[in-house]
């Protein structure tokens, strides 16, 4: 493969990537462990026209990133756990105004402040449920900075097209992890659906016959429409309670449920003949995927899966891959959240176990191979 | 050998994160390797603990993190303490001779060096230490090339300090020269 | 009003939902005569809002409009201005909305100075959620919140806004239509943070709470409470003491604009140049 080799840290990768798939605004408040990616892009952005702007809150960062992205801006920001909170509110109001964005959460201990500086996967559930409501949401989570550089692009390239917020869960290990990487010379960029009505005619929370997406006009180009979080009609002006209703949050959920099958992404290793599979996410993966290959070259039937997608959560892939196992053990950096999904995914199919990890260190090959092995014996 | 672990461990404001992300770009962008380098530290910036680590290898480096260091440097007492146990048999552990007094009785070879004290002889400065480690490191170990390494230093160090962080690399490998494997006090 | 300024609404969102005697709704045409008065571009103006009654002007007016979260209309409105400086962005808020979830979008917001006008329609109360004291409710009023009065001391937002470093503070009464037309028409043309705050009576639960009889009444009380500021140098102290003080409160000379200076940071970036 040719193209730059770039030694760059993860948090270095996600703001080079989210300038390559066309952010032009960035809007964010400083918190570990994400700060550099604010400090990239605070470098970055002006040099190539874009806009950088340390807000005064969290709460305000979100905010900005919604304002800028309804004149058509690709907008981001970043935080971590505790200002992760703080944005739920309007992270609910992009989601229920449909209003692409992109939001970095590199998670670390917490509840609370926590330890600041360790890293977690504590925030698996509350970014899919942090947000009052039902909703839609698409979190990816990356395991190597090669994959934070090219799972940044797809989530602006997610987000874009189905005009939902994306969550990018990191975690602090790979965040602040430097690795060699390969920038990819050609990478595929989407843009949001623009509307093919004249102003007179458009109406903003309309999809186009065939499809559950409605266009977006950007503020601005003369379109006069109306934005706001409470429920809306096609027209986008406030609806009581009744069928309009229930149709409008039906439509916004799911246009990312109707995609489950191209939101999957998975890496399989040694799956085929596997009584027991790891599978796992994040930087586990990476312990995971060690863990496995030792168990491998020992003559253990262990496999290794990993999702790069948490929520919609590949079911039906996992199912598949599972086919042949008696045992999924699910290693995280939690007391146990993703697990509870693989439960409900292998339900009937297989045992699912749970190994967890809180005290602030990465979980090591080594405590996952002895797990594995009181497992099988 | 082709899979290296390598850990710098000693306080904040040592600069052994940086000598880390340094140690890694010689082998990842100017010996074509794959490396990886982590970090851990606490919430305070001067200081506090640190720990860098280095992990080079010509294959995919799935765990980021190091295990078993087959080189160690240490540039306080506490991470002496800490870590010297963790290191691989035969491998190479790397203290700064002024700041680490009370040497581990390990399966190791053991070096005490004067790191911080060149570091001022050479420049005048103990900023600079952490470029002298590196180049000790280097040229006991083998890890990457002097030249290799030499590059990596001067694309990272901040503009108008080449000479000065060159000296005290120059230092570092002279340094290797005549440092002698320390006298283990127990032996096993 | 004008067939032009008719074009401002958006008929089929009319009837509003304001209440009979509220202020707003002369507020509201305070603003669309200001916007007519400053040749805004229709096309090229947004209005956002935050939550509460006067937050739900927005649906009514026929701009790109911007119904937000509560207390963070002008965090919106800061990520659309930056991105499209070349677009005119007005803020309606309210008291609650602006000086208590929102002080702190405001105060930062003037602190920046960005081309942002706000009309805070102040009616010392939250009406939304049926009459709980504000920010700004005055010491001793009954809510739902005070039933034993407010011992809580009121916030004088002009004050605020001045001090934290907007470019134009001015403040005036639904009594007061001509003039509030005339302010908010200045603030449209000021290059910088400006800030109207436009006191609206509130019958429904401020008012009949605490006495204040009929929106008439309440009218007459802030023509009889009220002091231009042109004229307090020629008034006794003891006419001055307990009024409000309207007209033009404040103006800045050479504070530079926000999203100015941020364009002039882009082109010392693009050049390489650091301080």
């Amino acid at each position: 493969m040719s193209g730059e080799v770039r030694f760059m840290q993860g948090n270095e990768a996600c703001a080079e990537a989210a300038i390559r798939a066309g952010l032009s605004f960035f809007a964010g408040y400083p918190i570990t462990p994400s700060t550099e990616i604010a400090e990239s892009l605070a470098d970055r952005l002006p040099r190539v026209g874009g806009t950088f702007i340390q807000m005064e809150d969290e709460i305000a960062s979100m905010a900005a990133v919604i304002g800028a992205s309804l004149t058509g801006a690709k907008a981001m920001t970043a935080t971590s756990g505790p200002g992760f909170s703080l944005k739920q509110e309007n992270i609910g109001y992009a989601a229920l105004a449909e209003v692409p964005c992109v939001v970095v959460n590199v998670q670390r201990m917490g509840p609370s402040t926590g330890l600041p500086t360790s890293p977690a996967q504590g925030d698996v559930m509350q970014a899919r449920w942090g947000t009052h409501g039902d909703h839609p949401i698409v979190v990816l989570s990356p395991s190597s900075v090669r994959e934070t550089y090219d799972l940044t692009i797809w989530a602006f390239n997610i987000s874009e097209r189905l005009r939902v917020p994306v969550i990018l869960l990191l975690d602090e290990i790979v965040a602040h992890m430097r690795e060699k990487i390969i920038i990819p010379e050609e990478v595929s960029i989407e843009v949001r659906p623009s509307p093919t009505t004249p102003p007179g005619e458009y109406l903003p929370y309309a999809p186009l016959p065939g499809s559950d997406i409605p266009p977006m006009a950007a503020f601005g180009d003369g379109y006069r429409y109306h934005v706001t979080g409470l429920f809306h009609s096609e027209s986008g002006m406030p609806i009581g309670k009744g069928e309009k209703a229930e149709h409008l949050l039906r439509r916004i959920c799911q246009k990312v449920e109707r995609r489950r099958a191209e939101l999957v992404r998975t890496q399989v290793e040694n799956c085929e003949d596997a009584e027991l599979i790891i599978f796992s996410y994040g930087a586990t993966a990476r312990s995971a995927l060690r863990a496995s290959r030792n168990l491998r070259g020992r003559g253990y039937r262990v496999g290794f899966a990993k999702t790069s997608v948490i929520w919609p959560f590949p079911a039906e892939a996992l199912r598949e891959i599972a086919a042949g196992a008696h045992t999924v053990l699910v290693p995280e950096m939690n007391l146990g959240q993703l697990v509870l999904e693989v439960e409900r995914a292998l339900l009937c199919q297989c045992q699912v176990l749970s190994y967890s990890r809180v005290d602030g260190e990465m979980i090591t090959p080594d405590e996952i191979e002895r797990r594995v092995l009181e497992v099988l014996s | 050998m082709s899979y290296w672990q390598i850990r710098l461990a000693g306080e904040g404001g040592q600069g052994l994160i940086l000598a880390g992300i340094i140690l890694a770009e010689a082998a990842a962008i100017h010996e074509g390797k794959n490396a990886v380098q982590t970090q851990s530290y606490g919430p305070e910036s001067r200081g506090g603990a640190s720990k860098s680590e280095v992990i080079i290898s010509d294959d995919e480096i799935d765990y980021p993190k190091v295990t078993v260091p087959d080189v160690l440097l240490v540039m306080t007492q506490v991470a002496c303490d800490k870590y010297a146990k963790d290191i691989a048999r035969g491998g190479v552990l790397i203290v700064d001779a002024g700041l680490v007094k009370r040497l581990p009785d390990i399966d190791a070879k053991v070096v005490a060096s004067p790191i911080t004290e060149t570091a001022i002889a050479c420049s005048g400065k103990a900023i600079v230490a952490n470029i002298v480690a590196l180049g000790l490191l280097v040229e006991l170990t083998g890890v990457v090339s002097p030249g290799a390494c030499e590059k990596a230093v001067l694309a990272r160090v901040p503009p108008g300090t080449e000479q000065l962080n060159k000296k005290a690399l120059e230092a570092g490998y002279a340094l290797a020269k005549h440092a002698v494997p320390c006298q283990r006090e127990g032996g096993r | 009003m004008s067939e032009h300024i008719r074009g401002y609404l958006r008929d089929r969102a009319l009837p509003h939902i304001w209440c009979a005697g509220c202020g707003h709704g002369t507020v509201l045409g305070c603003l669309l005569r200001a916007i007519q008065k400053a040749g805004l571009d229709q096309d090229k103006t947004v209005i956002v809002s935050g939550i509460g009654c006067s937050s739900r002007a927005t649906g009514y007016m026929n701009f790109d409009t911007l119904h937000t979260t509560h207390g963070r209309a002008l965090a919106f409105a800061t990520g659309i201005k930056l991105a499209r400086p070349e677009l005119k962005v007005i803020v309606i808020t309210g008291d609650g909305d602006a000086a208590a979830i929102g002080g702190n979008h405001l105060i930062h917001a003037a602190r920046r100075n960005i081309g942002i006008t706000t009309i805070c329609f102040n009616n010392y109360v939250y009406g939304m959620t049926s009459g709980q004291y504000s920010p700004s409710t005055p010491t001793g009023s009954l809510a739902t919140t005070s039933p034993f009065g407010s011992i809580d001391i009121p916030f004088d937002l002009s004050r605020l806004v001045q001090a934290a470093g907007g470019a134009y503070v001015a403040r005036a009464t639904t009594y007061h239509v001509t003039m509030l037309t005339n302010l908010i028409t200045e603030a449209l043309r000021v290059d910088g943070f400006s800030f109207v705050e436009a006191l609206s009576q509130c019958p429904t639960y401020f008012g009949r709470r605490n006495k204040r009889g009929t929106a008439v009444d309440m009218l007459n009380w802030f023509r009889d409470n009220s002091v231009n500021k042109k004229a307090l140098s020629k008034l006794p102290p003891e006419q001055v003491e307990g009024k409000i003080i309207v007209g033009e409160l404040y103006r800045a000379t050479e504070l530079k604009e926000y999203t100015k200076a941020y364009r002039e940071l882009v082109e010392r970036a693009k050049g390489g140049v650091r301080p």
